[in-house]
């Protein structure tokens, strides 16, 4: 059995947190952009557009994340692609937080009272314009908390893509347990590295939205 | 030679009929009065004249153009036609004098430092020069209101559509809004507006139109239909009144 001292538990366990990191800034990312592609089909006055959009949430936000890491992993080895552990990871969280953030993003669209739209309009803004000037703006304002507390979810997402091979923190831990076989030590510092990666977004995530005075704007 | 030209105006909710064959000319410069009670179709009449609501037969035409035609058509009359809200939808995010640029600079593309001189000159019309700076949520109900009659001045419209203007405010503030529209009338804006002011009405309108049932069921100058209201249902909406 290898020894291991607290220290280098905690350093190896460091070291595969950029990974975590790196992820979930790149799903997030990937998922925002996503997401704002999505929202925006979906206030489009086509049925079809609508439906579509409709369709990818509700596949994404039906199926367990799991199953879409196994899907995005090994569905492209039945057409001869051998994709790497990280894009597939990547993908598949990108298109999951794509759905959750167009969805997250809707509803704030939705929140903005339709006499902004009028008024928007009846000055002669086209639809484009309407988005750009009026409601984006005011949205944009309300949807940041939530946005920021996803984030959290992205996160703790990652530690899922573990299953498929990406060496991140949690699938670290499991290594590190099956080499010292002290479960308790090392899950007990991946859970306070989660912990100290996703408390400081939750409370930003909350002054945020205080300093933003949501209510205050859109009353 | 009419500004605005209603031609048998008919606008349905799924079975339900709310405009049901309505006509009528409106003159440059005229002040018109559209009273009625609630569920008339007075402001479903108004919102598609400027084409937030859609219907299904009839024409309207502003000033040469069409709505329905096609969007661009639209769009260029709702630079014609202002429209005033009950709740004043000003835009919360912006300053009083973005609030006022903003079709000024993305609609008419007119630069920023001559849209900034227009808003400073309507903001000075309506009386709040002082609040360019300002944000909506900074203003009283009545001064709201004074902006987005501002707002839509800006534009340089030939007519306005006011929905229920004042029915929003604490009844110390009507006046000041009543105030500027006052002004406006005098100086020869073309208005049309749904309104429970009749006091307003009777002093400053140059027709009221009486809707009932979708309808216009009772139409002349204010001393005709106040003093000497011609069918019953117009008596009994203004002793009610």
């Amino acid at each position: 059995m290898i020894s291991f001292t607290l220290w280098d538990i905690f350093r190896n366990l460091l070291l595969a947190t950029r990974w975590t990191i790196l992820l979930s800034a790149g799903a997030f990312v990937g998922g925002g952009l996503v997401g704002l592609a999505v929202l925006l089909v979906r206030v489009l006055p086509y049925r079809w557009a609508v439906r579509a959009a409709r369709l990818y949430i509700e596949l994404f936000q039906g199926t367990p994340l799991l199953m879409q890491l196994f899907l995005a992993f090994f569905a492209p080895a039945l057409f001869g692609f051998n994709v790497p552990a990280w894009i597939a990871a990547w993908s598949a969280l990108t298109l999951w937080a794509g759905a959750f953030l167009a969805e997250i993003w809707r509803g704030c669209v939705e929140a903005i009272p339709a006499g902004q739209w009028e008024a928007a309009s009846s000055l002669g803004l086209s639809f484009i314009e309407q988005m750009r000037y009026v409601i984006l703006p005011q949205a944009l304002r309300i949807a940041v908390a939530p946005t920021v507390g996803f984030l959290v979810q992205v996160i703790k997402g990652t530690a899922l893509t573990s299953i498929i091979g990406f060496i991140e923190l949690s699938a670290a831990g499991t290594e590190i347990t099956n080499a010292i076989f002290e479960p308790f030590t090392v899950y007990g510092c991946v859970a306070l590295i989660y912990f100290a990666l996703c408390f400081p977004i939750s409370r930003g995530s909350r002054w945020l939205e205080r300093r933003l005075n949501v209510a205050h704007l859109t009353h | 030679m009419s500004l605005i030209s209603l031609t048998d105006l008919r606008k349905s909710y799924g079975e339900h009929e709310v405009l049901k064959g309505i006509s009528l000319n409106v003159a440059p410069g005229e002040v018109v009065a559209l009273i009625g009670k609630s569920g008339s179709g007075k402001s479903t009449l108004l919102r598609c004249i400027n084409g937030l609501e859609t219907f299904q037969n009839g024409v309207i035409n502003v000033s040469g153009l069409e709505v329905h035609a096609n969007k661009a058509e639209l769009r260029a009359l709702r630079q014609k036609v202002g429209m005033i809200f009950q709740q004043f939808n000003l835009f919360p995010h912006l300053t009083v004098q973005r609030n006022v640029m903003l079709a000024l600079t993305v609609v008419k593309k007119i630069k920023q430092d001559e849209a900034a001189a227009i808003a400073r000159t309507v903001l000075e019309r309506v009386g709040l020069s002082s609040k360019c700076d300002a944000y909506p949520s900074q203003l009283s109900g009545g001064q709201q209101q004074r902006v987005a009659i501002a707002r839509a001045l800006a534009m340089q419209p030939v007519a306005l559509l006011c929905d229920e203007i004042t029915s929003a405010l604490d009844p110390e503030l009507v006046n000041e809004v009543l105030a500027v529209m006052r002004d406006l009338a005098h100086q020869g804006m073309t208005l049309m507006m749904v309104t429970h002011e009749m006091r307003f009405a009777r002093e400053v309108c140059h027709r009221v139109v009486f809707m009932h049932q979708g309808r216009v069921h009772e139409v002349g100058p204010p001393e005709a239909v106040f003093v000497a209201p011609a069918t019953q249902e117009l008596r009994q909406f203004l002793d009610t009144g």
